[in-house]
């Protein structure tokens, strides 16, 4: 996570820093990235930073959350339809086994080419989606196996049929839902966590971030368009909410960052999914030791704890 | 390939509370035309006496129909808004604050506090939209959370009336998280044996819909409440769907199934009263 990479890119720096005295100006360059590299892990992110994160995070070649699946885990089987009415193919649910181990995975999915996008909503769910989610998470609890989701969605779809299906019930139920299980949880980031339909499937024991996904509770464009009236401001938006990974876990709402690859994920799909994969077990690890009923105890009362206020 | 539609749901209807320049004034009503002095609606509970509409009721006003007479002591007024990210957009969040406390009278967009109704005890829970559009920033949801544990402690049922646009976003993330925050809040009051009666006033939309007000035991709308997650105009832009004339209304969501009832204003009192006696009887 944070600390750990920051680790990372020391020893990195060191070892590069001893190198240059036999090769000279060669690692130089090199030296330079990764200083920047470590700056930006380390401190205050400027405007355009925070703007890169956003691009970043919805950059197309950005690894999704199957492709992830494809390199965690192993005889993943997909469990697809609500029960009820539908399928949602822009969320995705199944049971897997990741590293050895049996867990079941709820991740929204956004399409690659424009045919898979639009069969997949572009990453938005439907209420028929987050049930979906809800019956997943049922499962987890009844069997006993970690719950692990992945989230990357521009928000939840905001359609008529959607709203007559009851999107906005949908939402809040799953967070209940999640909010009440036994096993251990954790959620992380991935691309665009975007808003109610988001957090709908990250109320977890560990919520994690990628280095470059951002969270926030409205999109910098929406953002823009309400306060500036013009949502050509994104960028001023997005630097006034500051969605970005650093920020989400200085305001205590993420319990790590992951790393990605140099230059963002979409560099290094394999590099990604292996970070990504040591994370998450790691998070599981550090939350399985708990009794059930104190780790949901314990889940409630961290996100009891979130936002600031004052006492006048 | 562009990327997809960006959603904006969570501040669709902060807006709607400023009328369009020269439009009505807010006595006159929008559904027969019909102007009222200030003093008659109040006392007809600002249903408009000739056509039924319901106007929009500010938390003070909404506590003084529902709970008995001099029964209100509130709770957690000492908490208000921060300015947690140092927010600023065209004018600075904590001048936004200052200004809607000077307009509305209130510490933020919920009050709360321990009232009886009809002679029920219960802990009352009442947003306001006319402050930042009723907006849930961390002290609403803070409150709310008190709120949820005052009940828990005494005993009683939790009543809510949200009338909301949804998260505050100048709280950015921050905001979000009010949803969960709200949300295992009700889970201990149930937990504890406790009820959750959700009241949705006009309109609860966005981040308040999608946490405690769908998850009331008993869920239950005003006349014409608009109860969506996105807007209507983000629904239309986003999709360009054309919208049924009573979209995301509170018939609309009473025929597919979101809600046990919607209570006509002048009911709302005996209502929650019989629902009070059902839930303290076992």
């Amino acid at each position: 996570m944070a600390n750990e990479a920051e680790l990372r890119l020391r020893e990195r720096l060191s070892k590069l820093g001893g190198m240059k005295l036999l090769r000279g100006a060669k690692v130089s360059g090199e030296i330079e990235r990764l200083e920047k590299q470590l700056e930006r892990l380390r401190g205050e992110r400027g405007d355009e930073e925070i703007w890169r994160s956003v691009e970043l995070a919805r950059h197309q070649e950005r690894p999704y959350t199957l492709d992830y699946v494809e390199r965690l885990l192993d005889d993943f089987f997909e469990l697809h339809g609500d029960r009820a009415r539908a399928d949602d193919p822009a969320l995705v649910t199944g049971i897997g086994s990741l590293r050895g181990r049996t867990v079941v995975l709820v991740g929204h999915q956004k399409g690659r080419d424009l045919k898979e996008r639009t069969r997949r909503n572009f990453g938005m769910a439907y209420p028929e989606g987050y049930r979906k989610a809800m019956r997943a998470m049922a499962l987890a609890d009844r069997h006993g196996f970690p719950l692990v989701t992945l989230v990357d969605t521009p928000g939840a779809y905001p359609g008529v049929a959607a709203e007559q299906h009851g999107q906005g019930g949908a939402i809040a139920r799953s967070q209940a839902a999640m909010m009440a299980l036994s096993v251990p949880t954790v959620a992380c980031v991935i691309g665009e966590g975007g808003s109610g339909g988001a957090v709908a499937i990250a109320v977890a024991d560990r919520v994690l971030m990628q280095e470059n996904a951002i969270y926030s509770v409205i999109s910098p464009e929406g953002c823009a368009a309400i306060l500036w009236r013009d949502a050509g401001e994104a960028r001023k938006a997005a630097a006034a909410f500051k969605p970005d990974a650093l920020h989400c876990r200085e305001l205590g709402v993420i319990d790590g960052i992951v790393p990605e690859p140099a230059g963002g994920a979409h560099t290094d799909h394999d590099t990604a999914a292996a970070l990504l994969g040591d994370a998450l077990v790691a998070a599981l690890a550090e939350v399985e030791s708990l009794d059930p009923v104190e780790r949901r105890r314990a889940r409630r009362a961290k996100f009891r704890a979130m936002g600031v206020f004052a006492t006048a | 390939m562009a990327e997809g539609p960006r959603v904006d749901v969570e501040v669709e209807n902060k807006r709607a509370a400023e009328p369009p320049a020269g439009t009505a004034h807010p006595n006159t009503c929008p559904g027969c035309g019909s102007h009222y002095r200030e003093d008659e609606l109040v006392k007809a509970l600002r249903v408009c006496p000739h056509c039924g509409h319901h106007f929009p009721v500010g938390a003070r006003e909404r506590i003084r129909q529902l709970a008995d007479d001099g029964s209100f002591v509130e709770e957690a007024s000492e908490v208000r808004s921060a300015d947690p990210l140092g927010f600023f957009d065209l004018r600075p969040y904590p001048e936004r604050l200052v200004e809607a406390e000077m307009a509305t009278g209130l510490g933020d967009a919920i009050v709360c506090g321990r009232a009886t109704i009809e002679g029920c005890p219960c802990r009352l829970a009442v947003m306001d939209f006319a402050f930042m559009g009723g907006s849930m920033g961390s002290a609403v949801g803070e409150k709310f959370a008190r709120a949820c544990e005052s009940a828990a402690a005494a005993g009683v049922p939790l009543v809510s009336v949200s009338a909301s646009g949804g998260a505050r976003m100048q709280e950015g993330i921050l905001a979000l998280m009010q949803l969960p925050k709200t949300i295992g809040a009700v889970e201990e009051l149930r937990d504890s044996g406790g009820a959750l009666l959700s009241v949705l006033a006009h309109p609860t939309t966005g981040g308040v819909l999608a946490s405690f007000a769908s998850l009331g035991d008993v869920v239950v709308a005003e006349p014409g409440a608009l109860m969506s997650f996105a807007g209507p105009r983000v629904v239309a832009q986003t999709t360009r769907e054309r919208l049924p004339d009573d979209f995301g209304r509170a018939e609309s969501n009473f025929r597919f199934g979101h809600l046990d009832a919607i209570v006509p204003r002048p009911e709302l009192r005996p209502t929650l009263a019989r629902l009070l006696r059902l839930f303290s009887r076992r």
